[in-house]
């Protein structure tokens, strides 16, 4: 006879990851059922994975918090994949395989982890990356703003691919594949500090499908998804590791209409606020319009645009405003504070 | 909502331009100033000094809220912080301003001071009733357009009865330091600085009207034309500026009649005036002491007033003596004057205040126009 499954109790007690039972309980009820299918074997404490032959692996690892942790688009679970999944991409390689680590507050809801975890298998799933090992922690009220989660990544990039800043050639295209700091301001909106709502999507998605289709690309240099710092720091990091200044023009730059207004009423520049789910890539000229008409009419970046222009010599990042003016465009400092009036 | 672009729009801002040009006199030059921290920072942030003619010059008033608050009122704020049980509601660019001894807000509240961002007064009312058995001040700045929300707290708590909800009462007034500026030795005498015309405050004026100008234009005979924030409102504002110099004219002109009448909000002014009044005089970074230039609580309110319920006493502070904050608040000097801009006061390692918010005059500099201002 087996034993019929314990219902888990509402809410994470930190007997949840003291090693035993509950822990058990829990890592089945929650990981195992979501995640099984997808290569994840709780019983074993290491994983053993099939590589590819003729390849190089690369290796990336990022942490999330967010505040709140579901957010218009997603939650914490779907950005841990994302987040990791398109640090791969971006720099070429597909990804493989992924670890978890899941830090959680005692309290915390167990209904919210399990939308936590079914929007992080769907998102791997979605991927085609498997999700092979992982671990739990749970921590006291008040020692963890609810639930933290790790993702560390493994994929496979071709030998002779050379994507980076140094391939970056005076002349060559910036483009980005579609509008930006639409999963800074949902997140934003989605805290209701500032009284503000609205119906803003996050971003927040893989991007697999866009750097796939540019890597077909042979004048691609480089590509690097803009999420903290936004656009602007991917462009400043650009400008100084290529050792060429770059032009950028306002009016080219997809920006949804709720993220102008919100920016508007706080003082924020949308150039340096998040993005999840977008690429900034230099490309030769001769590609550029090509490989964005191939975004644009597959559906895959409907608002893919070019933006910029990689210039002759070295210097800064210069901003053609819509208004036909020049401005700088600097390192962001604090983290964006709202302006008084 | 097109609202934003409508007045960002490249072409009309190219024709905007042209007529500029065309209306210049090639014989003289303008040096206008834009009274708003608002306005310097539409000015930089859209590059509109590249859509100007050279004889054009714009010069950076002191309308920046955080920049003219006087380092010692900044240093109360934040020993009003130190007290455990006290919540420090504050507006967000205030964070950041350097005090003495290079403390700021942000600083102290790394160093688990309890200091809260607000986006308007009423939300530090909210605060106070959500916490009841902590002190809740808010750290009230800024010219006429955030005073009437300070004032309509104030009575909102008066209307609750709110025992913990109190007030620092920093606000300063527009028309005073306007005042000051054209009143200065370096305006009036020495010639140091020219001041042709002015760009009024767009959002203070929705609250004062554009009748408080009048007594400028007339007595100082300089025009002033009431500009909105918008890159567009700056250069219809400037070609209007132009043609009342160029025809000998100074008078008061409304550019923003979307948002400003003659009187103002009437309702706001008469909120201001039950709850907050005069002060003999207030000290102003930049300006130094201008009488009648700044408002503290009422009596009938002064159970709301910080300064008052925690003895609060102002200290004299030495400013730091390289930096050229005072000058550039004045209009006397420019940022890239300054011997320490760029190099030791960045906006990483703030010196001066101006170098803080996003309309001081040398952040402004030094984020958008450090590169056209070197080459």
């Amino acid at each position: 006879m087996t034993e019929k499954a314990p219902k888990l109790d509402k809410h994470i007690r930190l007997a949840h990851g003291n090693g035993g039972r509950y822990m058990r309980e829990l890592i089945d009820a929650l990981f195992a059922a979501r995640l099984g299918d997808q290569g994840l074997d709780t019983r074993v404490d290491a994983a053993a994975v099939d590589v590819p032959q003729g390849v190089r692996l690369m290796m990336t690892t990022d942490g999330f918090t967010v505040d709140p942790l579901e957010f218009p688009g997603g939650n914490i679970g779907s950005l841990a994949i994302h987040g990791t999944v398109n640090d791969l991409a971006v720099a070429g390689a597909m990804p493989l395989y992924l670890t978890l680590n899941a830090f959680i507050e005692e309290g915390t809801e167990i209904k919210l982890l399990e939308r936590i975890v079914d929007a992080l298998a769907g998102a791997a799933r979605e991927a085609g990356v498997k999700v092979v090992a992982g671990d739990t922690k749970v921590l006291a009220r008040g020692e963890c703003g609810g639930v933290y989660l790790a993702t560390t990544g493994l994929g496979a990039v071709p030998n002779d691919l050379a994507l980076d800043q140094q391939q970056v050639r005076p002349g060559d295209r910036i483009i980005v594949s579609g509008s930006i700091g639409d999963h800074g301001t949902s997140v934003l909106l989605a805290r209701e500090e500032y009284g503000l709502r609205g119906d803003l999507q996050s971003d927040s998605a893989s991007v697999l499908p866009i750097t796939e289709m540019l890597l077909k690309h042979p004048g691609l240099r480089f590509m690097r998804d803009p999420t903290r710092g936004g656009l602007a720091t991917v462009a400043l990091e650009l400008a100084r590791e290529s050792g060429l200044g770059m032009a950028l023009e306002e009016d080219a730059i997809p920006l949804s209409e709720p993220v102008s207004a919100v920016c508007e009423l706080l003082g924020y520049d949308p150039l340096y606020l998040a993005c999840e789910g977008r690429v900034v890539a230099a490309i030769a000229p001769e590609a550029a319009d090509d490989a964005v008409a191939e975004l644009r009419i597959s559906g895959v970046a409907p608002e893919a645009a070019v933006i910029g222009t990689v210039a002759e010599a070295p210097g800064p990042v210069m901003l053609t405003t819509g208004l036909g003016g020049q401005r700088l465009i600097d390192e962001l400092e604090d983290d964006p504070l709202p302006r008084i009036c | 909502m097109r609202y934003i672009q409508g007045f960002r729009d490249g072409r009309t801002a190219e024709a905007l331009s042209k007529l500029i040009a065309e209306e210049v006199r090639a014989d003289r030059d303008y040096h206008l100033m834009e009274f708003c921290g608002g306005h310097t920072h539409a000015v930089f942030r859209h590059g509109i000094p590249d859509l100007l003619p050279d004889n054009i010059e714009l010069v950076h008033g002191p309308g920046c809220p955080v920049c003219v608050l006087p380092v010692s009122r900044l240093d109360m704020a934040i020993e009003l912080a130190s007290d455990r049980n006290v919540i420090l509601a504050s507006y967000g660019d205030m964070l950041r301003v350097p005090a003495s001894r290079r403390n700021s807000l942000l600083n102290a509240r790394a160093r688990g001071k309890d200091v809260r961002v607000v986006q308007s007064a009423v939300e530090a009312l909210a605060l106070a009733r959500e916490n009841p058995d902590r002190e809740v001040v808010l750290f009230a700045i800024g010219f006429e357009t955030t005073t009437p929300p300070t004032a309509l707290a104030i009575k909102q708590a008066a209307a609750l009865d709110l025992p913990n909800f109190s007030v620092f009462c920093n606000h300063v007034l527009t028309p005073s330091a306007i005042q000051s500026i054209l009143d200065s030795p370096e305006v009036r005498r020495l010639g140091q600085v020219r001041v042709d015309g002015f760009l009024g405050p767009s959002h203070v004026s929705t609250i004062i009207g554009s009748a408080p100008y009048e007594f400028f234009a007339e007595e100082y005979q300089r025009p002033v034309v009431i500009a909105g924030f918008e890159p567009l409102d700056v250069l219809a504002s400037i070609r209007m500026l132009i043609r009342q110099m160029n025809e000998g004219r100074a008078e008061v002109e409304n550019q923003f009649t979307r948002g400003v009448s003659r009187n103002g909000n009437e309702k706001a002014k008469a909120m201001v005036a039950e709850v907050l009044e005069l002060r003999p005089d207030f000290a102003w970074r930049g300006l130094g002491h201008v009488p009648y230039s700044g408002l503290r609580i009422k009596r009938e309110f002064r159970r709301f007033d910080a300064e008052q319920r925690f003895g609060m006493v102002e200290r004299d502070v030495r400013e730091n003596a390289a930096c050229q904050c005072p000058a550039v608040i004045r209009g006397v000097k420019k940022p890239t004057d300054c011997e320490i801009f760029g190099t030791v006061c960045t906006p990483r390692n703030p010196i001066g205040s101006c170098m803080v918010s996003d309309e001081g005059a040398c952040a402004a500099y030094y984020r958008y126009r450090r590169y056209a201002e070197a080459v």
